[in-house]
């Protein structure tokens, strides 16, 4: 077990750092989808089997495939690896790096100065968890309902447009109001489009 | 600094999950399932983020038609 | 009745206030204005027959309205003093003010600042008259502050031309260091008597001090520097002849009749202090001589026509303090009163001509108004004859007699100070005649454009009739006065009786009327050649600007003020203040670098800030 858990934690370090390296965004989210299981493995190491299933379901499967849905939809190329080159300089490093190594020996620290007994282990059983969600917890659970019925509400919103650009490019006879766009939702914008208020 | 915006968003992802593993580890260390309630809680927060979060960039791309986080800055000086 | 006292002040104040916030037509104005002075000069009336007809306790009477501060042993009160010499000159200043209001409503018709001249002049009126009642010095003082701010407001009346503000502002100044001295005194006072009281300070001195003690000159002649300041005397008398740019009816109120009168009156209120102190009323005496000298050559030379008068005051004023000077107290009241008549009616008459002529004020210009203006030409005949003191039928001739012989036979008189009045006499007599042969005798030089209503009219006859009669109630008046003023008749003997110096002012009169026919109406070469020699040009250039005093107060005061102000200009306390605005300009310089409109940039802001926190967090 704790092999696996040393391991696990070596691959999801190493594959964010690639993430946030690559000049191509479908190579960096392959990355992190990389990543995000690595992490998967280390939860469940810890004796937490639930959110190791729920990160590999959610997270793995639905927020990256959403970012992997997205980058198609743009279609970027060549061009925007290119210019990813370009903005990725030296210099544009120094100042995340120095951020970052304050970040890091700060954390270390505080790890270091916790008087670390031995941990309790034990599997932490989904039942658990459940228990705990509706019990004292309940009251989070709303709340988390209510914020993704707002997510849910306001993505369509805000999608609505670009997503009818983008039906209109595969049925270009059925309605003539939508027959000028006749390109990809990328160039349809220079025709005039209003913005939804 | 990526200028980015995908990559901007990806890295948002990367901070949540991190701070998802120390809660995880805290709840472990205790043998609470606090941790991972809490860890739920970013979950759900994470995929109402990243879905509002992605329409914005659709959004800004259909407008500048590039995904430079620099483009959407409509000060003068 | 006599507890009515109050009215008298309070009445034009109530009137000032509902002018100046309130808007009425021009006809409510006038008759809100004017009904308040009236009223106050009808309750006036009352109280003094009241006063007569049971004169109280000591012919003094007292009302406390409440007590102003109480602090340590300082409690001063809001308190009205009536005896014979408050009553007197209350009842000259209501009735004066009365007429000049009644004549201002048509003069001042065609201004735009109407409500606001005659919310002016009622509060200038409240104030004076509260300076007059007051029980103690500290209430005089606010009288004699108020009727300052009002004066200055009055002057500077046409405030878009900065010349009339500069007046203004000329008078206040030079009026402020007078009200210092004066201050300085009443603290001196204070400490060392422990009241300001008047009677009560009256007693305590003349129990405290022995005749020529330091600290009663010291009090008197700071006492003295107010009353100088405010009566245009010696040296402080340069505000007076640029007052008078100031509306014709304020220069008749405030310059000629009443404000400048509160000198003589402190002096008069304070006199026992002035009797401790005899180096003092030497003073006043010479102060007074040497006025009256100077402003009667001024006036010799002025071609403004209100700057004649206001020198003329200037130098009757000189009297006034000549008599309190030689210890004839009545004889200066006296004066006060006929002068309050003449002279009003003499600035009256004059605005009159000046109306007529559409704003000439140059004598030189007018001329033959007798028969086009003959009401003015009466009145200011009756009124100049008055003021130069034509005998037996002239009021001021009888106060001017009183004054002449007192300078000689008075306690502190002398025949130098007598000598001195008949020179003034003389001047006066020159002057005034020279004013009248030029105005309305000759040929006319200047058309008559408007022609003067009743209600301009009015307050002329009444105030001429005053300066006819005003003198036959002399020996009543002194009677009356006695009391509070007293008045030891030819105290030290005098080679001549009194009929005789009468005698002889008549003949000085007589002989400057002569020089003026000579000059002004014969021969005006004459005059006109002796003015262009070489002597005679600087003289007249001499005397024409007031014997040099404003150069010498500007080279002396003025000048170095200015320059020191203007050294100072940027010093450390300012630079306290524009230090506190460089800094603020410079944080937002730097502060305005954060906002770029960059995501990343706030994202770094967000990232670098965290940092720092959790750093905070930790290590604090």
């Amino acid at each position: 077990m704790e092999v696996a858990f040393y391991i696990a934690g070596i691959v999801a370090i190493v594959s964010t750092v690639l993430t946030i390296t690559r000049l191509n965004a479908v190579h960096a989210l392959l990355y992190l989808i990389v990543s995000l299981l690595a992490v998967a493995v280390v939860f469940y190491a810890m004796g937490a089997p639930l959110v190791a299933a729920l990160e590999v379901i959610i997270y793995a499967g639905a927020i990256m495939v959403l970012f992997v849905f997205v980058i198609m939809m743009l279609n970027l190329g060549k061009r925007a690896a290119i210019a990813e080159g370009q903005w990725m300089q030296g210099n544009v490093w120094v100042g995340p790096v120095l951020l970052s190594a304050v970040l890091i020996a700060e954390v270390v620290y505080l790890i270091l100065r916790a008087r670390l007994t031995e941990s309790a282990g034990g599997v932490v059983d989904p039942k658990q968890v459940g228990l705990a969600l509706y019990g004292p917890y309940l009251i989070g659970v709303e709340l988390s309902s209510m914020l993704l019925l707002g997510a849910l509400v306001g993505a369509c919103h805000l999608g609505r447009p670009v997503l009818e650009k983008a039906e209109g490019r595969y049925d270009r006879n059925s309605d003539g109001a939508r027959a000028h766009s006749g390109g990809n939702p990328i160039r349809a914008g220079a025709r005039g489009a209003s913005d939804a208020p | 600094m990526r200028r980015n915006l995908i990559f901007i968003l990806m890295s948002i992802e990367i901070m949540l999950n991190g701070t998802g593993v120390a809660f995880v580890a805290a709840g472990s260390r205790w043998g609470q399932p606090d941790g991972q309630i809490m860890f739920l809680f970013i979950l759900a927060m994470a995929a109402a983020e990243v879905s509002v979060g992605l329409a914005l960039v659709l959004r800004l791309y259909h407008l500048h038609h590039n995904l430079d986080a620099d483009a959407a800055n409509e000060m003068r000086g | 009745m006599l507890g009515l006292l109050w009215l008298i002040p309070a009445i034009p104040f109530a009137s000032a206030l509902v002018l100046a916030v309130l808007r009425f037509s021009r006809r409510q104005v006038a008759f809100i204005a004017t009904g308040a002075t009236a009223a106050s000069t009808v309750v006036s009336v009352f109280v003094t027959m009241a006063f007569l007809s049971a004169p109280p306790v000591s012919h003094a009477y007292t009302q406390v309205l409440w007590t102003w501060i109480d602090v340590g042993g300082f409690h001063p009160e809001i308190a009205f003093y009536l005896d014979p010499l408050s009553l007197i000159m209350t009842l000259v200043v209501a009735f004066v003010s009365f007429l000049i209001h009644l004549y201002s409503t048509e003069f001042m018709i065609d201004d735009d600042g109407y409500s606001r001249f005659f919310a002016c002049m009622n509060l200038f009126v409240a104030s004076m008259l509260t300076l007059l009642l007051a029980n103690n010095l500290l209430l005089l003082y606010l009288g004699w502050e108020g009727v300052g701010l009002c004066s200055y407001l009055l002057i500077g009346f046409w405030y878009r031309d900065p010349a009339n503000g500069a007046a203004g502002r000329k008078a206040f100044v030079v009026t402020r260091i007078g009200d210092t001295a004066m201050v300085i005194g009443l603290f001196l006072l204070f400490h060392d008597l422990g009241t300001l009281q008047i009677q009560e300070l009256m007693q305590r001195a003349s129990q405290a001090w022995h005749v020529g003690s330091s600290v009663a000159t010291a009090a008197a002649l700071l006492l003295l520097g107010g009353a100088v300041g405010k009566s245009a005397q010696l040296p402080l008398q340069t505000w007076l002849p640029d007052a008078m740019a100031g509306p014709t009816p304020v220069s008749a109120l405030i310059h000629a009749a009443t404000m400048v009168t509160a000198g003589v009156y402190l002096i008069a209120r304070t006199h026992v202090l002035y009797s401790l102190a005899p180096a003092a009323q030497f003073a006043v005496a010479l102060v007074g001589a040497a006025t009256l000298l100077i402003a009667g050559f001024s006036a010799l030379t002025q071609w403004d026509l209100k700057r004649v008068l206001a020198y003329s005051t200037m130098s009757q004023i000189g009297y006034m303090f000549l008599a309190l000077g030689v210890g004839a107290w009545p004889a200066a009241i006296f004066h006060f009163m006929t002068h309050a008549f003449f002279k009003a009616l003499l600035f009256l008459a004059a605005g009159i001509v000046i109306n007529a002529l559409h704003d000439e004020h140059s004598v030189f210009r007018m001329g033959g108004l007798r028969t086009r203006l003959p009401v003015a030409f009466w009145t200011f005949l009756i009124a100049g004859c008055s003021l130069a003191g034509l005998p037996l039928i002239t009021a001021g001739a009888f106060s001017k007699d009183w004054i002449i012989w007192g300078a000689w036979s008075g306690p502190a008189g002398s025949a130098g100070l007598w000598i001195v009045a008949l020179i003034g006499v003389l001047l006066t007599s020159l002057y005034t005649f020279r004013m009248i042969f030029l105005v309305f005798f000759g040929e006319a030089r200047t058309e008559v454009t408007k022609r003067p209503g009743k209600p301009m009219l009015i307050p002329c006859f009444v105030l001429a009739f005053l300066s006819i009669i005003g003198g036959y109630v002399k020996t009543p008046f002194a009677r009356f006065l006695d009391t509070v003023l007293p008045w030891t008749e030819g105290s030290h003997s005098v080679p001549i009786t009194e009929l005789v110096s009468e005698v002889i002012a008549a003949l000085v009169f007589l002989i400057g009327v002569y020089l003026a026919y000579i000059f002004f109406l014969r021969k005006r070469a004459y005059a006109a050649a002796l003015a262009s020699s070489v002597a005679g040009s600087a003289l007249h250039q001499f005397w024409f600007s007031d014997w040099g005093m404003d150069w010498l107060y500007d080279r002396l005061l003025v000048n170095p003020l200015m320059w020191f102000a203007r050294m100072d200009k940027s010093d450390f306390i300012d630079g306290f203040y524009t230090g506190v605005a460089r800094t603020n300009e410079l944080a937002w310089r730097i502060l305005s670098h954060t906002e770029t409109g960059r995501l990343r940039w706030y994202a770094a802001g967000i990232a670098a800030g965290s940092v720092v926190f959790i750093a905070v967090v930790l290590f604090l």
